[in-house]
């Protein structure tokens, strides 16, 4: 019964979704108020419905439902409940019902909470947010039904991927899709200003908090990716340049893009056009990642359900929503007026060149994951991997993190040159202090990339804490301390990335149990090898003691774990933190005399990158509950004044 | 120029999507086409790995009639399921050769008399040097050997029942 009732509930948001975009279309064009005063209760029930779904595949995972042809797939009754759980969107149908999901209480949220939009312009939005949902809803339910039976019901589930089974799985999806989808809220604010030609300073301000949101949401779940990524693959890096890795990192160049336009055009009444362009790439981004995930034209490690059908499908989707809103965009955009001028030096200028470098930098990771499509219709076969990005993006990325820390020291609508070079004095200061240490230390041990991200980091550090400089810090808003944390967090997080690179120390071994293994100041007693037993695994685990400089000694368990269904074995790394870095223990296989491969790594403050890319979301939630809470103040001083 | 960068997007967007199509609609291309083929077989002279059967040189490949190399192993479960193939080509008059990739005598001879032998001659690639040299990746996996030495046909992984007219029609124009 579960199953027909989640069934029932998408099919009925379904229809809700076209009965949305009906009375929008119906109620702008022939001007009827009755119509469009039905469209946010219809908007509400259908986010309601696709909830009601999802939480009906979610019971079925929890029960264990043999008589689902999903939960059979992916799920085993043996698994702990939280995999049960998270295993719902662990698989393609569960992860599109979610995407649906998202989609509709996006859709919901912005019905009930959208204040600030003009009224045609709101009614707009909601009509294209009801026309993307249906797309997506049609892809579920015609080939992508997560609530189809099998009869007769299986003995047992065949188990969902051992690499998944981790508390990561129940935080990194959702948050990512919150991210991606949240973006088709800015996507459909974009449509329903193109239709209703009201794109001004007012418009930018209603769009700003939902485009912070999702990106506040995506630069979570990327980081909580990454960070998954790090500790379960057992290979000691943190990003692989993976096609799927990419397809959210796209997006959230945009959205970065995006967000500081927003703010120009909420200022400034400036970049319209622009910030229109943008939404509309972010969301676009979003669905190209789905879209490349999905079908299997990359090889790619997150490559679940290939199934040219589906990308056949979801390609279709591609063309009508982007091909639409480029088209829309290409028709409408010449009735909007050109926003405000600006100077040369001013914050304005500031923000178009992180504009224009984070949409190269977009370019070049588009470019480098489609390369091999593009060759390929060509009969080569080549695949373009991390060198290509890292000397690509790499440099544009440490001249936009100088730019960042420009940015907010120079004055909005027109600045002196010598003014704003006297204010980055400092930060250069430090940037020559550090070089000089760097190369003064570690010279020819250390590459010129990271060389130069270190130095920038610092630096960049030192200069986003300067719009703080001379401040009353009480009376400082709370989204201009976002901003600070925020781009602060990107220095710590470069920080992070460069120092892992430039001095992280490898070690493989080969150690019988007694002995110990020294490496970048630690000394690691391998004590002996057990085996054990988890809920539905079986692992052999070696004990082992880390100590540095004769220091108190701490235990470490390295896992080798095997997995019966399906079945799979994989490394469990041991991870010991310190402030100052992370050692990072994988056991490997048996060498075949008694000795089993160990390899350790010291990673000197590996784990400021996901650090910073905390304190980058926390930035983002602040600068949006501080614009809120503004607005809600100066609502309520109204009111009062009244 | 306005009027151009405005349609510049959705230009661009045609384009990927082309890119995307092609891509979708290309044929599957699963199948491994050998780099190996039309190349001479490397020189090799290997030890015997059966008790029964005379060791294996490459100069012993290239007598003037087609001949088909197999790659096994001892160990290797595919390999077990090929046999029959093997025996029925041989049935139809090929002349197989093997060679026995990572393995031990006694092992071979055990796997020969449970899965029956095919083979005229099996030479032992204890570190598989040769067969990595010829461009074979796995086992099972089958070459067409034209007489003068050069291989004419990979085949991999195991040959099915269905395979077995293919092998016997490569063999014959190899000639």
């Amino acid at each position: 019964m579960i199953a027909e009732a989640g069934l029932a509930a998408l099919w009925l948001a379904a229809a809700l979704a076209l009965l949305q975009l009906v009375l929008v279309v119906f109620g702008l064009a022939g001007r009827k108020e009755e119509l469009l005063g039905a469209v946010r209760p219809v908007a509400v029930s259908q986010g309601l419905l696709t909830l009601l779904a999802f939480l009906s595949l979610i019971l079925l995972f929890l029960r264990s439902d043999m008589s689902v042809m999903l939960v059979v797939t992916n799920s085993h009754s043996m698994k702990p409940w939280l995999y049960k759980f998270a295993g719902t969107w662990g698989n393609h149908e569960g992860s599109m019902l979610l995407w649906v999901t998202v989609m509709g209480a996006a859709g919901s949220a912005v019905a009930l909470f959208e204040r600030a939009l003009g009224r045609s312009t709101h009614m707009a939005t909601l009509g294209a947010q009801a026309a993307i949902s249906l797309g997506f809803y049609a892809f579920l339910l015609f080939s992508s039904n997560p609530f189809a039976r099998i009869d007769p019901p299986a003995a047992d589930g065949q188990g969902l991927n051992p690499l998944l089974q981790d508390p990561g799985l129940a935080f990194h999806p959702p948050t990512l899709y919150l991210g991606y989808v949240g973006l088709s809220v800015a996507f459909s604010f974009a449509l329903g200003a193109l239709l209703t030609r009201q794109v001004d300073a007012a418009f930018a301000r209603a769009m700003r908090p939902w485009v912070l949101a999702a990106w506040v949401m995506l630069t979570l779940g990327i980081t909580a990716g990454s960070y998954w990524a790090y500790y379960e693959l057992g290979w000691g890096g943190w990003w692989f340049w993976d096609p799927v890795e990419n397809a959210s990192l796209m997006p959230w160049l945009a959205a970065t893009a995006l967000l500081h336009s927003v703010t120009v055009l909420a200022t400034r009444d400036a970049l319209r056009a622009w910030t229109l362009m943008l939404a509309v790439i972010a969301f676009s981004m979003s669905m190209v990642g789905t879209f490349l995930v999905r079908s299997g034209i990359l090889t790619s490690v997150h490559a679940f359900a290939v199934d040219p059908e589906r990308g056949t499908f979801i390609l279709a989707l591609l063309a009508i929503y982007i091909g639409g809103a480029f088209a829309l965009f290409g028709w409408r955009i010449g009735a909007v007026r050109e926003g405000a001028p600006f100077e040369l030096v001013s914050r304005e200028t500031m923000l178009v060149v992180n504009n224009l470098l984070l949409s190269v930098i977009l370019g070049l990771v588009l470019i480098g994951t489609l390369y091999p499509l593009l060759t390929e219709a060509f009969g080569h076969k080549v695949s373009v991997g991390a060198p290509y990005f890292d000397r690509m993006a790499g440099p544009i990325a440490l001249v936009l993190m100088i730019a960042m820390a420009a940015g907010p020291l120079t004055r909005w609508r027109r600045d002196r040159f010598r003014a704003v070079a006297g204010r980055l004095l400092i930060p250069a200061a430090v940037a020559l202090v550090t070089l000089a240490l760097v190369v003064a230390l570690a010279w020819g041990r250390i590459g010129i990339l990271p060389l130069a991200g270190l130095v920038i980091a610092v630096a960049v550090a030192v200069g986003s804490v300067a719009p703080l400089w001379k401040r009353n810090l009480r009376r400082t808003p709370l989204f201009t301390w976002g901003m600070v944390i925020a781009h602060l967090g990107c220095a710590v997080s470069l920080g992070g990335m460069a120092s892992d690179s430039a001095f992280t120390v490898e070690k493989l071994a080969a150690a019988r149990p007694g002995d110990t293994i020294e490496t970048a100041g630690w000394a690691l007693r391998f004590t002996r090898i057990m085996p054990i037993a988890g809920d539905n695994w079986t692992a052999l685990q070696a004990d082992m003691t880390a100590s540095r400089d004769g220091g108190g000694a701490v235990e470490l368990h390295p896992q080798s774990r095997f997995f019966a269904s399906p079945p799979t074995t994989t490394t469990e790394a041991a991870l010991l933190t310190r402030w100052n870095g992370q050692l990072y223990v994988v056991l490997g296989q048996e060498t075949g005399d008694g000795r089993w491969q160990v390899r350790v790594w010291w990673k000197p403050f590996v784990t400021f990158i996901w650090l910073g890319g905390i304190m980058i979301a926390l930035g983002g939630a602040l600068a949006l509950v501080g614009r809120e809470r503004r607005g809600w103040l100066m609502k309520w001083r109204a009111r009062a004044a009244a | 120029m306005r009027k151009m960068l405005i349609w510049l997007p959705l230009v661009l967007f045609l384009g990927f999507f082309g890119l995307f199509a092609s891509g979708l609609l290309k044929p599957d291309d699963r199948v491994i086409s050998s780099k190996m083929v039309g190349r001479p077989l490397p020189a090799f002279t290997l030890p015997a790995a059966a008790s029964d059967r005379p060791p294996l040189a490459s100069s012993q490949l290239a007598t003037g009639k087609p001949r088909l190399l197999n790659i096994f192993a001892s160990w290797c479960l595919p390999c077990a399921a090929e046999a029959p193939q093997l025996m029925a080509l041989k049935r139809a008059g090929a002349e197989i050769d093997a060679i026995a990739i990572r393995d031990a005598r006694a092992d071979v001879d055990a796997f020969l008399r449970r899965y029956g032998n095919p083979y005229a001659r099996i030479g032992l690639d204890a570190r598989s040097a040769v067969q990595i040299a010829m461009g074979s990746s796995g086992v099972p996996e089958t070459f067409v050997i034209d007489g003068k030495g050069q291989i004419a046909y990979q085949h991999i992984g195991d040959i099915r029942a269905d395979d077995v007219p293919m092998i016997l029609d490569r063999l014959r124009s190899a000639q």
